[in-house]
């Protein structure tokens, strides 16, 4: 078997990119899968601080490519998880020192050993876009319901497009429902309709994405007990594994009292 | 926005305004027009039918529309009237 090459991307910054490799990667693991991440944000690392495998780091990407260590040994195992590893990015070279080509290669010869090589691709268009979406089998686009970050989901859905890697598939990150109830965010109605891409999941806003990131354990592994992003997570990692799980039911049925109050309010 | 509003049916919400804000950007994006065209598509729009009939400059429109699944350039051409052309509004 085979594994399948996922490349997390989304353009802009800051929407959750390296939150979503983190979750995914540790989610499939935990479906007993497995799983390599790899950080292609070189310069920039970080899912090594949100796996929380800082402190274990040896080897890197850049010294694999540049033949400084064997594959093998740039791989953090992650002990949390029987079947989970970590390829962290370098932090003082650049984008440049990896080519789209040694992506491709590195991935060939994981996918004998792995279920899903999972990329954190950084922000942006250019070369490290490109180096993290050449080996892809699949493109996940993470955007979130904001117009920035939609123009610039639908820039890579067209790039992607280019390269003959889509059509891809989006993942919906930081909805508020409350505001979605109110007409104060865009819907995941409205992101499909503008997109007209395939939706893949779609992830609450959380306040303990930020705790579970402040103690380097991804909020999939802090336990099943009501965790709605974690539960996101999990269900996205279910349906790359070709389950029908239906999407969580986000913003609340509205009855008749509820219509009411939200209408004199205004802001409930 | 007030119930007041809700009630008068006034004042769309603004994920409303974010969806529609973000269509028309998306228009121009995917089409890959720089910004400017249109005006200088509509500057030579005029110069070519002004050379045949009398056209109300000032109220001439160029604008992307989006159908399901085709971009259309519009453009809107008032012609003027023979009354108006002989008290001098509008043309070159």
């Amino acid at each position: 078997m085979s594994a399948q090459v996922l490349t997390v991307t989304s353009g802009k910054g800051g929407v959750g990119k390296t939150t979503v490799t983190a979750n995914l990667a540790s989610a499939l693991a935990m479906l007993g899968k497995r799983v390599t991440a790899i950080d292609g944000d070189i310069g920039l690392r970080n899912l090594d601080v949100v796996m929380g495998l800082e402190n274990r780091i040896v080897y890197d990407l850049v010294d694999v490519v540049e033949g400084r260590c064997r594959l093998r040994q740039a791989m953090i195992k992650d002990k949390r998880q029987a079947e989970l590893y970590l390829i962290p990015a370098a932090q003082t070279r650049d984008k440049t020192a990896v080519s789209p080509s040694d992506m491709v290669l590195i991935c060939d010869q994981l996918r004998e050993e792995m279920d899903y090589i999972v990329i954190d691709s950084p922000a942006g268009i250019e070369r490290g876009f490109r180096n993290a979406v050449a080996p892809a089998d699949k493109v996940l686009i993470v955007t979130n319901p904001e117009v920035s970050a939609v123009r610039d989901a639908d820039r890579i859905i067209g790039l992607i497009e280019a390269e003959e890697k889509g059509p891809g598939q989006l993942i919906l990150n930081r909805v508020k429902p409350a505001m979605v109830s109110r007409g104060d965010m865009l819907s995941v109605e409205d992101v499909l309709d503008i997109l007209a891409v395939e939706l893949l999941g779609v992830i609450p806003e959380d306040e303990r994405i930020l705790v579970a990131s402040n103690q380097g354990l991804p909020l999939v592994m802090h336990g099943v007990n009501g965790a709605s992003a974690g539960e996101a997570f999990r269900n996205v990692a279910r349906r790359l594994e070709g389950e029908d799980v239906p999407f969580l039911e986000l913003v609340q049925k509205q009855t008749f009292m509820s219509r009411l109050k939200s209408f004199m309010g205004g802001n409930s | 926005m007030s119930w007041l509003d809700r009630l008068l049916g006034k004042n769309e919400t603004s994920g409303q305004t974010a969806k529609q804000r973000l269509q028309m950007v998306l228009i121009h994006d995917r089409a890959d027009l720089p910004p400017g065209l249109l005006e200088v598509i509509k500057d030579d729009i005029i110069a070519v039918i002004a050379k045949h009939t009398a056209i109300d400059t000032a109220k001439v429109e160029v604008h992307l529309e989006q159908d399901t699944n085709e971009n259309r350039l519009v453009a809107e051409i008032p012609l003027l009237t023979a009354r108006a052309r002989k008290n001098g509004a509008g043309g070159k």
